[in-house]
């Protein structure tokens, strides 16, 4: 059964391939990678340009996501009361697959304002589907966290805004 | 509803090719197969349809969900039987809502549903249905479309004449079919005639969350009481139910309840017992019955026995019940939807015998009985008779109402539907059905506001309709298109189980509030876990409790050590997506029970009682992500006397 979804993912790989036109010569392990060169499709967010780094360790903070989340500056001081919401609604809605100390299912939030922008976090967190068909980081993070889907936890604005504070404090 | 006329090019496409199949074969008959008819019910992919229907499951137990016009079903909502699919009925939140006072009972015969109203008009809130055979009435959220409530019903036998409501949902009412002795106790059957009572129960419904409560039996003679409806508009206020063997035979009925020419419509002012009921009326009898409560916020149901019901003997509320001579062994009692029309289903007869409310009323005014039973006073047959539909028919059963001044009835056994005029009495139309034909429903048919667009008749017999099975078959349901003056025959589709009866709405009254998910902040389960942290194992003697919660696509925790031969382990799982359609499945090798199917933010739990030593897997049954063939665990079972330490963990936890 497993050989079937891995097959499965190497042909929507290599159908994602056929259709991306410039290829580029690969190596080996991660054949979902091909995903990668799907730039065309993307909207107009992708930031900067193919960038070799892993979506995990790669930074993005000029790329703002998809989503109805376009422009969200923050208030240098962090607001504490949101802090205190925001911890205690990753728990119950975030944990089983990220954690703060380590990489988990998905990736560990610590650091995350230093890669991403306030508002791809806020639209990951607000509806990872549309983000993963359509921002190119999202999709990247899929490939790289082993096809594992961020699960939408129908988060309200606030509580994103938030989940969002807390992680200026990780 | 027709977006591509290439579909309908390739129908008539197909429809030419079939022609040409069929050489000399005449195609004016063919009213089904004309583009016309296909175009009524297609239902294009992705789009929805205009109407629920609600068909009961007979002795299925369940209650199924279609739409119309497609005739697509949508969902079995499990009601009286144990579903595996879900674990309705295996899951310990759910086993006590089948629990009755003769134990747990895991089946029921499942017959007419009806749809909440206010006004008299259909208001979505919740759906009740009727068990027969051990007499029970379960209340269905409209919201969840999920079993909330189920309460039995004491003194009473053979559910049937149940489970209609009032206008504005203040009774929802059981009348039993077969008498029995109240109390019950030993004696004789044959002393059965005078002995035995009908129960018929009066059953408040709360208005906030529809709980239900007995607020009184009504101890009528020992006739059978088959089905009934409520009175509206001017005659809300009074229910009315058919009765056949008014014989009072206890054996071979076949013959001895079909010797009287006319048995009775029983008319009972129930307003008029509520308020004596109110003022202290009443006899309080001891007795013992289930009452099983669904509490949405702990996911969990609970069992109260009752031991006291509240009987009102008709005649000591003079001017409360009366009985209407109706002939030849009535079935359906069907209230037309201005409340003025009282008509009864001889299904021993031809014609249907159609009683006037305002007639009615005169009567009772002028006092002109003919005669009485037990007390009951008989009003004349000529004074109450409104009019006779002389259809032709054979074996009348049960009529609906378009809301434009036209009724419908169902013949069983000339197999057909018979359209006629409210007060001329006149035949208009008749359609053939496919076969023998049960119940019939309009969407709000037995309403004041019936939505007269589609009648589905649902047959009993099934025969050539669909492709053979061997000897069973799932029954045939056809759909006419009733927006002419001639109804037209449009699809047939299979029902699930028996429908008896069925309840229909236009899809806008329901699908706008149809709940998504649970939210996991209000998840009361006493064994939730709402936060992955606090997934756990806790041993209590032999008693093991796990604590679990799950997401795409894992177990927290996902190992565990430290069980032991002969324990009894409790599955407790929390579901943490909250997401719109993602359950998780749950199931463990050599489990004797079923699985189960966990929405977002909700808790179930499953027992296992290990009995073999070994490293036993268990797994998510619902394809839920790209990685759902990953969604597995391990639980190490240990010898008895073994002493390895209880533990857990999901990956290097």
């Amino acid at each position: 059964m497993k050989y079937t979804i891995k097959l499965l993912l190497l042909f929507t790989a290599a159908l994602l391939l056929s259709c991306g036109g410039k290829e580029e010569k690969k190596d080996d392990s991660i054949k979902i990678g091909g995903a990668k060169k799907e730039v065309k499709k993307e909207a107009s967010n992708s930031g900067s340009a193919i960038d070799e780094a892993p979506a995990s360790v790669r930074i993005t903070l000029d790329n703002k996501g998809v989503g109805e989340v376009k422009d969200l500056p923050l208030d240098p001081a962090i607001n504490q009361e949101m802090v205190a919401r925001g911890a205690e609604l990753f728990k119950t809605n975030c944990t089983a697959c990220h954690k703060v100390d380590k990489r988990f299912i998905g990736p560990s939030p610590k650091g995350i304002m230093e890669r991403r922008s306030p508002e791809w976090i806020m639209n990951m967190i607000l509806d990872p589907q549309l983000m993963v068909e359509e921002d190119r980081c999202a999709k990247d993070l899929l490939v790289e966290f082993n096809g594992a889907a961020m699960a939408n936890q129908n988060m309200t604005f606030d509580q994103a805004r938030d989940i969002l504070e807390y992680f200026r404090t990780l | 509803m027709i977006k591509s006329k290439y579909y309908l090019g390739a129908i008539a496409a197909l429809a030419l090719f079939f022609v040409g199949c069929q050489q000399g074969a005449n195609n004016s008959g063919k009213g089904a197969l004309a583009s016309s008819a296909a175009e009524k019910v297609y239902v294009a992919p992705g789009e929805q349809d205009e109407f629920y229907a609600f068909l009961s499951g007979g002795y299925s137990g369940n209650l199924t969900v279609y739409g119309l016009p497609s005739g697509r079903m949508f969902k079995e909502i499990p009601v009286f039987s144990q579903f595996p699919t879900s674990g309705y009925g295996y899951s310990e939140e759910t086993k006590p809502m089948l629990n009755t006072s003769h134990g747990f009972i895991p089946w029921d015969d499942a017959h007419h549903p009806d749809i909440s109203q206010t006004n008299g008009e259909l208001d979505g809130r919740w759906i009740f249905i009727n068990g027969n055979n051990t007499p029970r009435i379960a209340r269905i959220s409209l919201k969840t479309f999920e079993t909330e409530e189920i309460i039995e019903i004491p003194n009473s036998a053979g559910n049937h004449s149940s489970s209609f409501i009032t206008e504005n949902t203040e009774y929802v009412v059981a009348g039993t079919r077969f008498s029995v002795p109240v109390p019950q106790r030993d004696m004789p059957i044959n002393e059965y005639k005078s002995n035995f009572k009908g129960a018929l129960s009066f059953i408040s419904v709360e208005p906030e969350h529809g709980h239900m409560d007995i607020k009184f039996q009504l101890l009528m003679p020992g006739f059978n009481y088959d089905l009934s409806h409520p009175g509206r508009g001017k005659s809300h206020g009074w229910f009315f139910f058919t009765t056949y063997n008014t014989e009072e035979a206890n054996s071979l009925m076949e013959v001895n309840s079909s010797q009287n020419d006319k048995d009775f419509i029983a008319a009972v002012n129930w307003k008029k017992i509520e308020e004596y009921v109110n003022n202290g009326g009443g006899t309080k009898m001891p007795t013992n019955y289930a009452h099983n409560l669904y509490d949405e916020s702990t996911h969990t149901g609970t069992t109260t026995m009752k031991k006291e019901v509240l009987t009102v003997d008709p005649l000591d509320v003079p001017g409360a019940v009366f009985f209407l001579p109706t002939p030849k062994s009535p079935h359906g009692c069907d209230v037309d939807p201005t409340g003025q029309y009282i008509i009864g289903n001889g299904k021993l007869s031809a014609d249907l015998t159609v009683h006037s409310f305002d007639k009615m009323i005169a009567a009772i005014d002028g006092k002109k009985y003919d005669g009485e039973a037990y007390g009951i006073p008989i009003l004349k047959f000529e004074d109450v008779l409104a009019g006779t539909v002389k259809s032709g028919g054979l074996g009348p059963l049960h009529t609906e109402f378009d809301g434009k001044g036209n009724a419908y009835t169902t013949f069983f056994i000339s197999s057909e539907v018979v359209k006629w005029k409210i007060g001329t009495w006149e035949v208009i139309d008749r359609k053939p059905t496919y076969y023998s034909v049960g119940h019939l429903m309009i969407p709000g048919g037995n309403s004041r506001k019936p939505f007269g667009k589609y009648v589905v008749a649902m047959n009993k017999i099934t025969k050539d309709r669909y492709l053979p099975t061997g000897p069973e078959m799932e029954h045939s349901a056809q759909i006419y298109d009733i927006s002419g003056d001639k109804m037209e025959l449009i699809y047939d589709f299979p029902t699930h189980g028996e429908p008896h009866y069925a309840a229909g709405c236009p899809a806008e009254l329901l699908a706008p509030k149809s709940q998504k998910i649970y939210r996991l902040d209000e998840n009361k389960h006493p064994y939730a876990v709402t936060n992955p942290a606090d997934a756990r194992v806790e041993r209590k003697g032999n008693e093991v409790h796990i604590y679990m919660s799950t997401i795409r696509s894992h177990f927290t925790p996902d190992n565990i050590e430290g069980i032991k031969v002969g324990d009894k382990v409790y599955f407790h799982i929390t579901n943490h997506e909250q997401d719109f359609d993602v359950p998780h499945g749950f199931s463990m090798i050599g489990q004797n029970t079923s699985e189960l199917l966990i929405m977002p933010g909700q808790t179930k739990t499953s027992i296992w009682e290990p009995k073999q030593v070994g490293v036993w897997p268990f797994y998510c049954t619902d394809f839920c992500s790209a990685l759902h063939q990953e969604m597995q665990g391990y639980v190490r079972v240990s010898p008895a006397s073994s002493n390895i330490k209880l533990s857990w963990s999901l990956g290097e936890d």
